[in-house]
């Protein structure tokens, strides 16, 4: 809507997506589905998804959740609900020019400048109780944009990390996974030792921009902080 | 293209055409002549146009207008019943919540939203709900006041 105001000659077809299917939200034991169409402000009023709810509650103002869709999040810059779903190792169903199609968010993420595409919905493996964390850095409380988002789950057996999820978003022009911190995790315990390694390749891979909110330095230089903070606490719980 | 729509608005039917891709702020005001509703970034960024969907704030400028077939949409010019102010504006005019008055619609309408859900809110609660609002001159803390009297309908200052 902003590009439509803005008269961006570049949009030639609004798709007004009113399938009820996009706004479908299906929570099991183990799998979540979220329609593309789907607000923060209904993931807010469902209950069953009490653990994405700091995450919805991260995004804009109220006013902005009742129109602010999972779908858009993925191309938002910031996308703090992107991220999570990241953490969350989401898969993304989507119709493009080619038909239905689904890929893993990670890879949907690196090529989404490449091409239109309509954001069916979203699926996800439930995590555990509390096995989600998520962090938002901001300037401005309650409502700023972020100068950085940390995502992660941590799944842990006999006390170790087992398949570690990290992403973060304000840290490259999109939301990116943290894949050399994951592989740092792995085996780890969650203590200030176990960790350690994983902190000093916390920025691996990143490509942070210097702008009005922040400069790359300093999204360099406070990202392990929050990172070690969010993987401490997630231990203590 | 023009597009024929209909909604109700402060709970009368209106009918209307839109061109695609209209928002509804351009809509409200350009249209159907509703200009109690005001436009500051067009963007979603300032909350100057917010107006309530079905009980649900929203930001008119970022609404396709064309979406809002068969709902109901509440703006400011709503709010007064014949000579009496809603207990929103009476607490406003009481703060001293208007300065130059033009975030003062986006303001009343986001603490109607949340007054319609929750009409005894805290101090962060309220924080919260005018988050996406700006206000460049009157200052925020008489804006805060005004909603907490408001709800309270008293001066009562709540934590």
């Amino acid at each position: 809507m902003r590009a439509v105001n803005e008269a961006d000659p570049a949009i030639e077809t609004i798709v007004r997506s009113t399938d009820p299917s996009f706004l479908n939200i299906a929570v099991s034991s183990g799998r979540v589905e979220l329609g593309g169409g789907v607000t923060m402000a209904a993931i807010l009023a469902e209950r069953e998804l009490a653990f994405l709810h700091p995450v919805a509650r991260a995004v804009g103002s109220p006013a902005l959740r009742e129109a602010a869709t999972v779908g858009g999040n993925l191309f938002a810059i910031r996308g703090d609900f992107a991220t999570a779903l990241l953490a969350l190792d989401a898969t993304v169903m989507f119709a493009g020019g080619f038909g239905q199609r689904e890929l893993s968010l990670d890879e949907f993420m690196s090529r989404r400048e490449r091409g239109a595409a309509l954001v069916s919905a979203v699926a996800f493996k439930r995590p555990p109780d509390a096995a989600l964390r998520f962090a938002k850095v901001t300037r401005i409380h309650p409502e700023g944009m972020s100068v950085l988002s940390i995502a992660v789950q941590l799944p842990l057996t006999s006390g170790r990390v087992t398949g570690a999820r990290i992403a973060y978003a304000g840290m490259a022009p999109m939301p990116l996974r943290a894949k050399a911190a994951e592989r740092a995790l792995e085996g780890r315990t969650l203590d200030a030792a176990g960790i350690a390694p994983a902190l000093a390749v916390a920025a691996d891979g990143t490509s942070p921009a210097d702008d009005a909110i922040a400069s790359a330095w300093w999204r360099r230089e406070i990202l392990p902080i929050h990172l070690r903070r969010l993987l401490l606490g997630a231990n203590q719980a | 293209m023009k597009t024929p729509i209909q909604f109700r608005l402060n709970g009368e039917d209106v009918a209307t055409f839109a061109d695609g891709g209209a928002n509804l702020l351009d809509v409200l005001r350009e249209s159907v002549g509703d200009l109690s509703v005001k436009g500051g970034c067009w963007q979603g960024t300032c909350g100057s146009c917010t107006v309530l969907i079905d009980g649900a704030p929203r930001l008119s400028c970022l609404t396709l207008a064309e979406s809002c077939a068969g709902r109901s949409i509440e703006t400011v010019a709503g709010l007064r019943r014949g000579p009496d102010l809603h207990p929103l504006q009476s607490a406003f005019m009481e703060r001293f919540a208007a300065q130059c008055g033009y975030c003062t619609p986006g303001m009343l309408m986001a603490a109607k939203a949340l007054l319609d859900r929750n009409p005894n809110p805290t101090r962060q609660d309220v924080v919260e709900a005018l988050a996406g609002n700006i206000c460049r001159c009157t200052g925020y803390e008489p804006i805060i006041a005004a909603v907490l009297d408001a709800a309270g309908g008293d001066s009562r200052r709540r934590a």
